[in-house]
This record gives C-alpha cells, sequence and structure tokens, in this order.
C-alpha cells in the first residue's frame, strides 16, 4: 500500500529547501522502490521546524524536521515510512508542544489538507459552512457573522457583520464582494499561509458572503509579492469551479458567484480599503474621500463589501459551528481567536492561532523562546510598519484589540517583530518616515511632505545637530501628520516614532559615536 | 530599439485587445506587457491609452505609481533583498550592503554584463524565516552573505 507523505509546498517551506527535500524523497523512493505519494501541504506554522516532513502511521502523522535533502537517505535507512526513529523525528504532529496548546480555527486545515483537492477539503469538514449557509436567509447569514463577534482581521477590526448588514441592505442589482489580500505588514505572514495552505476556505468564504448579500462577482486582490499564493488561489478557483462551487450554480442552489484574483503591483497603500478598490478599477492606489462608504458606494461605484482574508476565511467555521461557539473564544469585544505571527529576531518564529487574551510575554518566550541571537529582547513593533514599539515592561499586555490600543499600541494583523538589544531605535524611527515617504500615494500633504521632511529631521538627529531642538521639532510633525492625514498610512506612520521616542529616548541622545 | 519596437508594439496591441473587455483592466494590461516584455516600453504607454480610450498622461500615472512596473529593461536575474523591519531585525541592511558590493550596483541598477538587477523589496511575507531574498519569483529565507554569493553563483551559470 502507498504511503502519503507531506512535504509543504508553502513559499516560506520552500525558502528553506521544501522543494529539494521533496525531490531527494521522490528519487530515494524510486531507488529502494519504496510505494510514496506525496503530498505538497501548506505549512503548519512552525517555521523552526520547516521543512517539516510528514508521514501518515496507523499512529498518526509523524513529524520529522527540519529536514534537508542531506537527510533523505539516512530517514529512508531509519524507516521513517512506518514512523521509524532517528535523530529529527519529533513525535506525532499534533502532539508537538508548540501545537498542543493552540485553537486551531481558522487554520483547521492549513498544513493538513492538499490545498488544491476539494475532495481533500469536503473530507475535512469544508462546504459545510455554504451547505448551512444555502438554508438560510441572507438577513440570517449577517446575523450569524454579527452575533459571532468577528472583527475585521486586517488590522481595524470593524465589526464584520454591521459591514455585511450595510451592503445587504443596499437595493441595486450589482454588488461585489473583495478580498483584501494585499499583506504588506512586516512581520505579517497568515494570510499568505491561509492562501497556499486552504485557499478553499477562502472561497468558500468569500461565497458564503455573496450568497449572504446577493453579490455574484469576486475579486481577491492579491499582493504581486505573493506568486506562490497565486497559483495556488488560481488551481483552487478552477478546482472549486469544476466541482460547481463556484460558477452559475453554487452547489446546486441556482445562485450564482464567480471569482477572480487580481493582481497588485507593489504598494503598500493598496492595503487601505478605498485605494485598493482604485487599483483592482485598474487606477493609481489613491485613497478615497470617505463617506461614501465602500459599503454603499465601493468597487466601480457600487455596495461592495472589502473583507480581509483572515476575515473570510473564518467565516466557513462559522457558519459551520455556529456564531456563539465562535463567540465563546476570546476575552471582552475580542471574540474567537487569532492568528498571531512570530517574526524578526526570534528562535521559534511561526503562527500560533490562539483565543484572544494571551500575553506578550507568553507568546514570546513560550512559544517564541526568546531571540534567535541569544540575546535580550529589547523591544517588539506589533501590527506592521504603522504599529507602535513596546518596550520590554510592557510585555504583560494582553494580546487583544482593547488592551493593547490600552497602552497606546495597535493590534494590526497581528503580527510582531522582535528586536534585540542591539537595535538602534533613532534608526528605526528614521525607517518608520521612510517607508512612508516610498509608500505615500502622495494625495495628501502631512504624508506626501511629512514624512520627507520626517527622515530629514531624524537624520539630523542621528548626527548630532540640534538634538533637543529637532526632536521637539519631530514631535510636532507627529502630530500634524496624526491629526492631518487622510488615511492610516499618513496617520499612523508616526506611532512607531512615537513610541520610540517615549521608550527609547537615550537613543535620540548622545549621537556622538 | 527601432527594430525591436515593432514586435513589441504588435505584443501591446494583442495584450490590449485580449484584456479591454474585463472590467478596470489596465493593471492586468501592465502585468500581462511586463511578464511577456520583462518590462513596460515607453512605446507601451500610447498603444494601451489608444486601446482603453484614456489618455497617456492616465496610462503613464498609473505605471509610475506602482513599484513593481518596470520602464526599462531589467537583468537577466532579478534579484530582490527584503529591507522591511522583520528582516533588518536579523540583519538585512548588512545583507543588503553585502548584495551592493558583490554585484557592483545598487539597488535600482543593472550590473554592466546584464545578468542582474538589484532591487529592495518591503515584506516578503517570509517573516519566520528573515532575512529573506526574492530572485526571479523564488524565495530564499535566512540568508546569509555566504548563502547569498551561492545563489548568485548559481544565476551565473545561467545567464
Amino acid at each position: 500500500m502507498s504511503t502519503v507523505v507531506y512535504v509543504p509546498g508553502d513559499a516560506g517551506a520552500l525558502s528553506l529547501g521544501a522543494g529539494e527535500v521533496a525531490q531527494a524523497i521522490l528519487t530515494e523512493a524510486k531507488r529502494l522502490a519504496a510505494d510514496v505519494t506525496l503530498v505538497r501541504n501548506g505549512s503548519r506554522g512552525a517555521y523552526w521546524l520547516e521543512p517539516l516532513v510528514e508521514v501518515t502511521t496507523p499512529a498518526g502523522r509523524m513529524a520529522y524536521g527540519p529536514v534537508s535533502a542531506a537527510d533523505v537517505p539516512g530517514l529512508f535507512a531509519a524507516g521513517f515510512l512506518r514512523g521509524g526513529a532517528h535523530a529529527l523525528a519529533l513525535g506525532v504532529t499534533d502532539s508537538i508542544d508548540w501545537f498542543k496548546g493552540q485553537q486551531r480555527l481558522t487554520f483547521e486545515r492549513v498544513g493538513v489538507v492538499d490545498p488544491g483537492s476539494v475532495a481533500d477539503y469536503v473530507k475535512h469538514g469544508g462546504y459545510r459552512g455554504l451547505t448551512r449557509a444555502l438554508a438560510l436567509t441572507g438577513a440570517d447569514i449577517v446575523q450569524a457573522i454579527t452575533a459571532s463577534g468577528l472583527r475585521g482581521r486586517g488590522g481595524a477590526a470593524f465589526p464584520t457583520g454591521i459591514k455585511w448588514k450595510t451592503v445587504l441592505d443596499q437595493r441595486t442589482a450589482q454588488k461585489y464582494i473583495t478580498c483584501n489580500a494585499d499583506e504588506g505588514d512586516s512581520g505579517t505572514f497568515a494570510d499568505r499561509m491561509l492562501m497556499e495552505g486552504d485557499p478553499l476556505s477562502l472561497i468558500e468564504g468569500m461565497t458564503i458572503a455573496g450568497i449572504a448579500v446577493g453579490a455574484t462577482q469576486g475579486y481577491i486582490y492579491l499582493r504581486a509579492e505573493y506568486p506562490h499564493a497565486l497559483r495556488a488561489l488560481r488551481t483552487a478557483i478552477a478546482a472549486a469551479t469544476q466541482a460547481r462551487y463556484l460558477g452559475n450554480d453554487v452547489a446546486g442552489s441556482g445562485r450564482r458567484f464567480d471569482l477572480e484574483v487580481r493582481l497588485g503591483a507593489g504598494a503598500y497603500i493598496c492595503g487601505e480599503e478605498t485605494s485598493m478598490l482604485e487599483s483592482l478599477e485598474g487606477k493609481r492606489g489613491e485613497v478615497r474621500v470617505r463617506p461614501p462608504l465602500p459599503a454603499i458606494k465601493g468597487l466601480f461605484g457600487q455596495p461592495t463589501i472589502v473583507n480581509n482574508v483572515i476575515t473570510l476565511a473564518s467565516v466557513p467555521w462559522i457558519l459551520e459551528h455556529g456564531a456563539e461557539a465562535y463567540a465563546n473564544f476570546g476575552t471582552g469585544k475580542s471574540r474567537g481567536t487569532l492568528p498571531i505571527q512570530l517574526a524578526g529576531n526570534i528562535r521559534r518564529g511561526g503562527l500560533i492561532e490562539r483565543s484572544f487574551g494571551l500575553s506578550l510575554r507568553e507568546l514570546l518566550y513560550d512559544y517564541g523562546g526568546g531571540t534567535a541571537t541569544g540575546r535580550p529582547i529589547r523591544t517588539v513593533q506589533v501590527g506592521g510598519p504603522l504599529g507602535a514599539y513596546i518596550p520590554a515592561s510592557q510585555f504583560d499586555t494582553a494580546v487583544d484589540y482593547e488592551a493593547l490600543s490600552g497602552i497606546g499600541a495597535l493590534l494590526g494583523h497581528g503580527g510582531i517583530v522582535v528586536f534585540d538589544d542591539s537595535v538602534d531605535m533613532a534608526r528605526m524611527a528614521r525607517y518608520a518616515m521612510e517607508f512612508c515617504a516610498i509608500e505615500s500615494c502622495g494625495k495628501c500633504t502631512p504624508c506626501r511632505i511629512g514624512s520627507t521632511r520626517g527622515v530629514e529631521v531624524i537624520e539630523r538627529i542621528i548626527q548630532g545637530i540640534d538634538a533637543e531642538r529637532n526632536v521637539q521639532l519631530l514631535e510636532e510633525l507627529c502630530d500634524t501628520m496624526v491629526q492631518g492625514s487622510l488615511c492610516g498610512l499618513g496617520g499612523m506612520a508616526p506611532f512607531p516614532v512615537q513610541s520610540a521616542l517615549k521608550y527609547f529616548r537615550e537613543d535620540f541622545r548622545a549621537r556622538a559615536k | 530599439m527601432q527594430t525591436r519596437s515593432v514586435p513589441e508594439t504588435d505584443i501591446v496591441k494583442r495584450i490590449v485587445a485580449e484584456h479591454r473587455a474585463r472590467p478596470g483592466p489596465l493593471l492586468e494590461i501592465l502585468h500581462a506587457i511586463q511578464d511577456e516584455l520583462g518590462y513596460i516600453p515607453g512605446g507601451a504607454v500610447p498603444v494601451v491609452a489608444e486601446g482603453l480610450n484614456l489618455s497617456r498622461a492616465e496610462v503613464h500615472g498609473v505605471v509610475t505609481f506602482y513599484h513593481h512596473f518596470r520602464r526599462s529593461r531589467p537583468g537577466t536575474h532579478t534579484v530582490q533583498v527584503c529591507q522591511a523591519e522583520s528582516c533588518q531585525a536579523t540583519g538585512a541592511e548588512a545583507l543588503a550592503a553585502h548584495a551592493r558590493a558583490r554585484l557592483g550596483i545598487d539597488f535600482h541598477e543593472t550590473t554592466a554584463n546584464g545578468h542582474f538587477s538589484l532591487e529592495p523589496i518591503y515584506c516578503l511575507g517570509n517573516c519566520a524565516c528573515s532575512p529573506a531574498v526574492m530572485i526571479d519569483g523564488q524565495l530564499h529565507g535566512r540568508v546569509t552573505p555566504e548563502r547569498f554569493d551561492a545563489l548568485i553563483a548559481a544565476g551565473e551559470k545561467t545567464t
């Protein structure tokens, strides 16, 4: 009988040699005439163990990692196809400590299934949410999403049900479901992992959204930096269309829903929803003035849902298990689970899906194991390039929307970038302004001009030129940008700068190095 | 250049004809042109503008807005070195300095022999395996200067 072996086709795993490992397994299996079926799954998110190879055994899926191509002959010799002992053996995958405490709802199939197979998806619970949704009215589906407490996982944390209700209430012939897959924040890769590892859950979530509000066309706006996700999505859309889960008769319901991937072109600002809509229309990604809200006048002037990948991919679980089951996870107004991404200088980096409420300290030390360099953690930046730098004295803060905003930080898309004590915070502050200058759409002056002036002022501080006066000038400039910018880019780019000034003031003084 | 411009115009015209009926087709068209030609030649702008009934300024405005679109022919291999925070936390600045020295060019430049173009990029989504580099769409994680040199040496063999 053929043994099923899993080697991730996830971009992150490939970046560490998973492609060579897969090839080596096929070569060695052929040489030994071993009957092996190779599945290219997604990553389970424990990137320090990638490439993580799994073998199906009667005891369950057994894991080996991190595997290099050179290890493969030794693994065969050790009988890894039957779960044999080897220095890289990690035991049954689900019993690995790092996975054991996780609560995987949205990511329940990521790293488990064959991402391109509808049959495998259905076997693992896929399309049960859609089946439930097709038996409900649009208003009931929207009510379920509202009751689940799901908030936008892209960063803005707006209640998803309210957005959907607004679109549902519009009386127009054409509405759109758009997925914001422009995951540009450094330190985040949850969208990429999900699109590569379980794209059908996103497709199902968008289909449910379409059925709920009466939209027949969906677009996934994917960033150009994700070629692997593009291939995974196109394969999955073709498979779902072939299986009649997309098209003019969704799952035999007589309802229509079509889906298309559109590629961005390397502009961070297009993660802002109105800029994304402009880009989807084939224009410069300049921010629109709101109102009107996209839910009323969005893509091509029609009512449009704009949701992040994780938000939409959480919808099938909520429909399948019920709003209450989802709301039972979490704390306060942060309901459900959050895929947290540990990144940067961290020993055990990767994706952890847990209920809201875990502290930064638990994440950084229990899961992450401290820095990769072995030096003390000096700061973490949470929520991407517009997020605040948090000092070690605040690591007991819980990772939820309210607790983080309580200390002047933001959760954003759930990415945590770790820095050790060699970081120079004045340089990180300058980078925040540089990034804003590179990525500003140019529509409003505080962002377009302010960011460039910000780089210059911080450069003078770094060079020790009139530091005290320039720090004061920088603080005023930050205020102007926060108050006067049209969207979150210019309005939030000062956050990392202000937090660096507040908690790491010493880095802005005494620059005579 | 003159001899090359004729077939390029034909290619651009064909791409415009293929996509013009789709809603909001301009970005799709520019992607298709760059995928086929490696960049967006200046001569493509008026052809696209005429095909979509837009002004040249509108098309030029879109081409220049997006970092991904190139207006000059790239090297055989495009090397993108991530410069975002997660990679900075793991030595991306030093890696970028090494890349510039190894290739003898700055960011946004192409080597004199036309083999390599060097670009900064802001997040490849490989932040648990920083620092990250992408070469011709292939992602590489935890890239040390030694590993970078090996990747470039492999690239030299395929130019």
